[in-house]
């Protein structure tokens, strides 16, 4: 590992990371974009963040956990039923982490 | 929450807002951020690369495959292409919050499009999805910044000391359960959930593909299952019965 390896490593990947952040906010006018997607774009925030949140319930270590009462899976299930009746972030934590750690006390991870 | 004042909120207010927001998140991120900094001295990456790791490409997804790459002695170049695979999922971010944030000069969109990363997308998206425009500037910079400035202490306490997080705590569990607090008042009518529950499904489903492109791939068929029933919609509604 060469400084010249280091600079291609971090400055190339600044470059690349930093150019898909700034497409369509500086590069790419966004009102060229059709206007089919456009009006897409409602869509991304709901796909990524369950496309982000479902793997974390339902993998270990990548693959589809064996056993359906699954630490993770409850904690999730019962954590989204709170943030649907009550809306609130800290709350959705609190009982999320908790019936994690006792569900992982009680049932084989 | 501040916007539910009668006084509009100032600048700093907005700021300040954008960080407690953000608080959640970094429950679970400060710990990735540990770890990332451990992990990437165990893979025999000097101290001072790793801190340039999470100073200059600043996503973690991203900079765990690089190290772990370095670690397996990949050639520079590969790393770097590597990382704009992992990171393609920021098009969509930045297609996302574009129509909310054209009206700002360039240079403040040049440091918010700098700070743009699944947790700032995710706060600052759900301000949006409420309604919320004011200061959308100063709400993103503050959430943005304080995510970045925990990123940065974090890898480097790890590279330091290691990760001293008890992998029992399992924090890294808040993520998620932030993201679903964020994410639930968006899923408004069925386009919104079938685009939801298509692309998480499809997540799982396509989690064996390499460089976070299944959840690149989910979030497009959630995207198009959403425009899809939108259509249906539509067209129920356009054509008199």
């Amino acid at each position: 590992m060469t400084l010249d390896f280091w600079a291609v490593v971090l400055l190339g990947g600044m470059a690349v990371t930093y150019a898909t952040r700034l497409s369509f906010l500086v590069l790419i006018r966004h009102d060229r974009l059709p206007g089919q997607v456009r009006r897409s774009l409602r869509f991304v925030a709901p796909s990524v963040l369950a496309g982000l949140i479902v793997p974390e319930l339902l993998l270990t270590d990548g693959h589809l956990a064996a056993a359906l009462l699954q630490p993770r899976l409850v904690a999730g299930l019962l954590a989204a039923l709170v943030t649907w009746r009550f809306r609130n972030t800290w709350l959705t934590i609190a009982v999320g982490m908790v019936s994690l750690w006792i569900l992982g006390a009680l049932l084989p991870g | 929450m501040s916007s539910d004042h009668l006084v509009a909120p100032t600048r700093a207010g907005t700021f300040a807002e954008g960080v407690r927001d953000q608080l959640p998140i970094l429950l679970g991120v400060i710990p990735f951020g540990l770890i990332f900094g451990a992990l990437a001295v165990s893979q025999g990456i000097p101290g001072w690369a790793a801190q340039g790791l999470s100073l200059f490409v600043f996503a973690g997804s991203a900079q765990f495959v690089a190290a772990g790459m370095v670690g397996a002695g990949a050639p520079a170049l590969v790393i770097v292409f590597t990382i704009l695979v992992v990171n393609l999922r920021h098009l969509l971010y930045s297609a996302s919050l574009a129509p909310s944030l054209r009206h700002l000069p360039s240079r403040w969109r040049v440091v918010l499009a700098w700070l743009l990363t699944d947790e700032a997308f995710a706060t600052t998206s759900a301000r949006l999805n409420r309604g919320i425009q004011l200061h959308a500037d100063w709400y993103m910079l503050g959430t943005g910044l304080a995510l970045w400035s925990s990123w940065q202490v974090s890898t480097a306490v790890g590279v330091l000391l290691g990760a001293q997080v008890p992998a029992g705590w399992s924090l890294d569990f808040a993520l998620p359960l932030t993201f679903m607090a964020l994410v639930a008042p968006s899923l408004v009518d069925r386009p919104a959930i079938g685009a939801a529950a298509s692309a998480g499904v499809c997540a799982v489903l396509l989690a064996w593909l390499p460089f976070k492109l299944g959840l690149v791939l989910a979030s497009l068929i959630g995207i198009a299952v959403g425009v899809g029933l939108e259509r249906i919609r539509q067209t129920a509604v356009g054509v008199p019965s």
